[in-house]
């Protein structure tokens, strides 16, 4: 064996990174000497000020060294990083926000008592979110039993029978997941509401949230399915299985954590869910163990209705509220993404 | 059936670095990894100027990672490393500072595939490469036109130059790829199998180009076909794995490769004993 | 001369308990089909009697009242959807110019910039980010947004006050379609960049590295080999966005003083949009004022639908052209 080392002559080298450095701090230095000289203020305008600046040095390196090519491509290098940034900029303000103005709303009785005692405004030791967290599980469940049969039928149907109908619906399938949530609240309070239970329930609010849960479902589902190697159906079939039972027995069961992962996408979609509700579930602030009778409170509501009672106690209710509902999307989240980096059972 | 040695005496022996077209390409102790996998291990070996030479041996013995060295396309790769210089005009390519988007329009490349941009037009794909690198001609149609006679399509496509490049045949698709690499007039072309998706007739329609090109360049050209490579180069290198690192076991002009291999591994593959 | 054969017809019979299979699944599949036929004719049943009353003036004029007497019965009204037509319109827009080309320079920064690492983190967060709940951003946007936004606003009437659009004196900054445009751009950045993401990473290997052995530097491969690649796709995920914005309820709500005026002056804080007026009107609407708001509801679903069928043409052009 020889021993030469490999190397990577393409990796920038220290005197690249050096000068790359040098870039960074002169643009930060003259992005404060800026703000500081004109009449541009405030947080937002240090930002743009120095990606502004580094962006011409960038590009004015680039030119002295390679030329117009060269300039043109780093000073888009800046702006492509910029763009990311200003993606990831926004989620991190929220969730700070969240976490900082939410984390003082917490406490132990917000887990045990409703607010059929208390008002928003009230101090934050009287009352909290039980009859909302046990609602909007209530509620979830209720559209999840709905929504995933019908959304993984449609999902077959797109992947395993493929019938004349295969483009329209997938047009649909995408088209529903376009409806406006409060179209659909309002579709069941014309549909169902008015005509059939004529009062509110956490029932007709988990109709409303089926039917955006649907689609997410749906074209999850979808690509899953697709994944499921062709060969494996035809093995099935070849050892003279009839398609029900190959479905059966050898495709959903492949697709079973990719499928779990469909469902838990479509609950995460609707947990937070807020204008059908104010619509159909009537926003008790009891607990209400009865989901087709009488009102029924949920996070998003009890979120609502704390944000506009306005005053700050209620305004730190509405942030705690906040804090659970991303926490419980977070955790859904993540779970969602730990079973979908294995979308089909080997 | 005409041995592989009569072919390559057929063709009229040319005698390296006749002309003056720089001091050419050279590799040295070219050593090339992927992640822990040591691809390629010291290769050296120079193409004079205004030469043809053909990289031969068995699929997986480091001919395409070798000449994607050559022209920088090997850092792709995000595992990537490499060791050794390569030698363009004297000067190594992989040197810190280098402008490698410079090194890529000296050195050439035509792949296995016919790549044309299908966005444009037959006309815009031969003249893509300047507007890549933002080079100035004064007069585009005549570039346009040489590049394509040079690439044998011209006479082909000069009514449609309008057309969209994906409406051509392989071959035709092929030659536009070789037509849109000399536009940014390279020292060196790069072809990698560029007959291997192609029907015999496209093949001999790229063999003549290639032979007409070498007049006025340098081609390294990696073919699995050894007639090919006895057709069209004048020097022919044989590489191999042993299930190691690929290494390049000879080099010499092409007619003594097919005549007189030296080494016992090239007869076994040259005569079809293996490969 | 030998004779062709007609080419023999293949049956199959399939098995009862297959036939079953099937038709269940074609039921089930259907159901989207019956959903959406079920909200148009609902919408459309419950909000004809003020669709014919208004006719087209139910979205050229911008009144809505409604006089009732002590009984409850309509003495008069006057329903009007233009205001909040041109509203969800403006903020759609809004949102759109602002979130398209960060979503653009996003997905191009997961795909041909980023390490792999973090790639990782960011396509997880900007998935993360679309399911975040629009109260969320709403409220966010109220107490935390609008301040800065303010800020800015006035920075750009004071520099770009010269253009119609952004002229208006006095200005009343704070709850205007640009506070609102820039909440849903917040809200659509992920959806379009994960759009643009999944076109820009299927751009074939080989033309990028045809670019490159031509010379190319990234940002010279990128705009002759993966944008017109992905232009369509990205133009689609760009439509989905302007859907998802045009419908958005809560935090529009939220953030907007919504006035029934036509308001195309987007620093002034006047505005609206559909949704939110559903929302607004709902709570202390008689019925007949009830059918207003459903066939507003069918105004907006029509518009949505429409939106989304572009999407859906644009994406399914690029199969054809131009890959």
């Amino acid at each position: 064996m020889s021993s030469v080392k490999p190397t990577k002559p393409w990796v920038a080298s220290p005197r690249d990174r050096f000068r790359d450095g040098l870039i960074f701090v002169g643009a930060l230095a003259a992005s404060f000497a800026i703000v500081e000289a004109t009449a541009l203020k405030g947080k937002l305008a240090y930002f743009f000020t120095f990606f502004i600046i580094l962006t011409i040095a960038n590009g004015v390196s680039g030119l002295l060294r390679y030329g117009l090519p060269a300039a043109k491509d780093a000073a888009l290098k800046t702006l492509v990083g910029l763009g990311a940034l200003l993606t990831v900029m926004p989620i991190a303000s929220i969730l700070a926000t969240v976490i900082s103005k939410g984390y003082k709303g917490i406490q132990l009785n917000l887990f045990t008592q409703d607010m059929s005692m208390a008002t928003p405004t009230d101090p934050l030791t009287n009352g909290g979110i039980l009859h909302a967290v046990t609602g909007t599980l209530t509620l979830v469940a209720l559209s999840l039993v709905m929504s995933v049969p019908l959304g993984i039928l449609t999902a077959l149907y797109l992947t395993e029978i493929r019938g004349k109908f295969t483009k329209p619906i997938k047009f649909l399938v995408q088209a529903m997941s376009g409806v406006p949530s409060i179209v659909a609240g309002l579709f069941i309070l014309s549909a169902v509401l008015y005509p059939i239970t004529k009062g509110y329930s956490g029932f007709m609010g988990a109709l409303a949230l089926t039917i955006l849960m649907i689609p997410t479902v749906a074209r999850t589902s979808e690509e899953v399915l697709n994944l499921i190697p062709q060969d494996l159906r035809e093995a099935g079939t070849a050892l003279g299985g009839t398609q029900w039972r190959t479905v059966a027995m050898i495709v959903l069961p492949a697709a079973r954590s990719g499928l779990i992962t469909a469902m838990i996408l479509g609950v995460a979609r609707i947990a937070g869910e807020t204008a059908p509700l104010l619509l159909l579930t009537g926003g008790g602030d009891k607990v209400n163990p009865n989901a087709f009778n009488g009102p029924m409170g949920s996070l998003p509501y009890y979120i609502w209705k704390s944000f506009n009672a306005g005053s700050p106690e209620a305004i730190t209710r509405a942030w705690a509220g906040l804090l659970v509902l991303v926490v419980l999307i977070l955790i859904l989240f993540t779970t969602a993404r730990y079973l979908g980096t294995r979308k089909v059972s080997r | 059936m005409t041995s592989l040695s009569d072919v390559a005496n057929s063709m009229a022996p040319r005698v390296p670095g006749t002309r003056a077209l720089g001091t050419g390409l050279e590799a040295r102790g070219i050593h090339a990894w992927f992640g822990k996998h040591h691809a390629l291990e010291n290769i050296s070996l120079d193409f004079a100027p205004g030469t043809v030479t053909a990289l031969i041996g068995p699929s997986g013995c480091g001919k395409s990672t070798f000449i994607r060295t050559l022209n920088r396309m090997h850092e792709f790769i995000p595992s990537a490393a490499m060791a050794g210089e390569v030698l363009l005009d004297g000067k190594d390519v992989y040197a810190p500072g280098t402008d490698v988007t410079k090194i890529r329009l000296q050195i050439g490349m035509v792949f296995q595939k016919p790549n044309p941009f299908p966005s444009m037009t037959i006309g815009e794909n031969v003249l893509s490469g300047l507007k890549l690198a933002q080079l100035k001609v004064d007069n585009k149609d005549d570039l346009l036109e040489e590049c394509l006679e040079r690439a044998g399509l011209w006479k082909e496509v000069k009514d449609r130059l309008g057309a969209h490049g994906g409406s051509l045949s392989g071959g035709q698709q092929q030659r536009l790829c070789i037509a849109r690499a000399l536009a940014v007039k390279p020292q060196v072309l790069l072809m990698d199998e560029p007959c291997s998706a192609l029907d015999p007739g496209s093949t001999l329609r790229i063999e003549e180009t290639i032979r007409q090109l070498s007049e006025t360049m340098t081609i390294v050209i990696v073919t699995h076909n050894m007639q090919q490579a006895a057709r069209v180069s004048d020097y022919t290198a044989f590489f191999l794995s042993d299930g190691g690192p690929g290494q390049m076991v000879e080099v010499a002009p092409t007619a003594e490769i097919f005549a007189r291999p030296k080494d016992k591994r090239t007869e076994d593959y040259v005569t079809g004993r293996f490969g | 001369m030998s004779v062709i054969p007609a080419p023999r017809e293949i049956t199959t019979e399939p098995r009862k308990s297959d036939r079953i299979f099937r038709r269940v699944v074609t039921v089930g599949g259907l159901s989207s089909l019956a959903i959406l036929s079920l909200i148009t004719i609902f919408l459309g049943y419950r909000g004809f009697e003020v669709l014919r009353q208004e006719g087209f003036g139910f979205i050229t004029s911008s009144d809505w009242s409604i006089t009732t007497d002590d009984a409850g019965n309509v003495v008069e009204s006057q329903f009007g959807l233009a205001a909040m037509l041109v509203g969800t319109i403006l903020c759609a827009i809004i949102a759109v110019t602002i979130a398209l080309p960060i979503s653009i320079a996003s997905a191009l920064f997961l795909n041909f910039y980023s390490p792999q690492w973090l790639k990782r983190i960011l396509i997880a967060v900007v998935d993360m980010m679309a399911a975040f709940p629009s109260i969320l951003f709403g409220i966010w946007g109220f107490l935390v947004l609008m301040p800065s936004a303010e800020y800015w606003a006035k920075l750009i009437h004071h520099y770009l006050g010269f253009i119609p659009l952004f002229d208006l004196a006095p200005y009343v900054v704070t709850r205007s379609p640009f506070v609102a445009g820039v909440v849903l751009a917040i809200m659509i950045i992920p959806i379009i960049t994960s759009v643009s993401r999944e076109v820009f990473s299927q751009t074939p290997l080989d033309r990028i590295q045809a670019a490159y052995a031509l010379g190319a530097t990234r940002w010279g491969m990128i705009k002759a080999v993966v944008l017109p690649y992905g232009r369509s796709g990205v133009i689609g995920g760009a439509m989905l966005g302007l859907g998802r914005a045009m419908g958005e309820t809560v935090a529009v709500f939220t953030v907007l003083n919504i006035v029934f005026q036509i308001n195309w002056h987007v620093l002034l804080g006047v505005g609206g949009n559909v949704a939110s007026l559903i929302i607004l009107k709902f709570g202390d609407a008689s019925p007949y004022e009830i059918k207003a708001l459903m066939a507003a509801g069918l105004v907006l679903f029509i518009l949505t639908l429409g939106v989304n069928a572009i999407a859906d043409v644009i994406v399914k052009k690029t199969g054809k052209s131009g890959r």
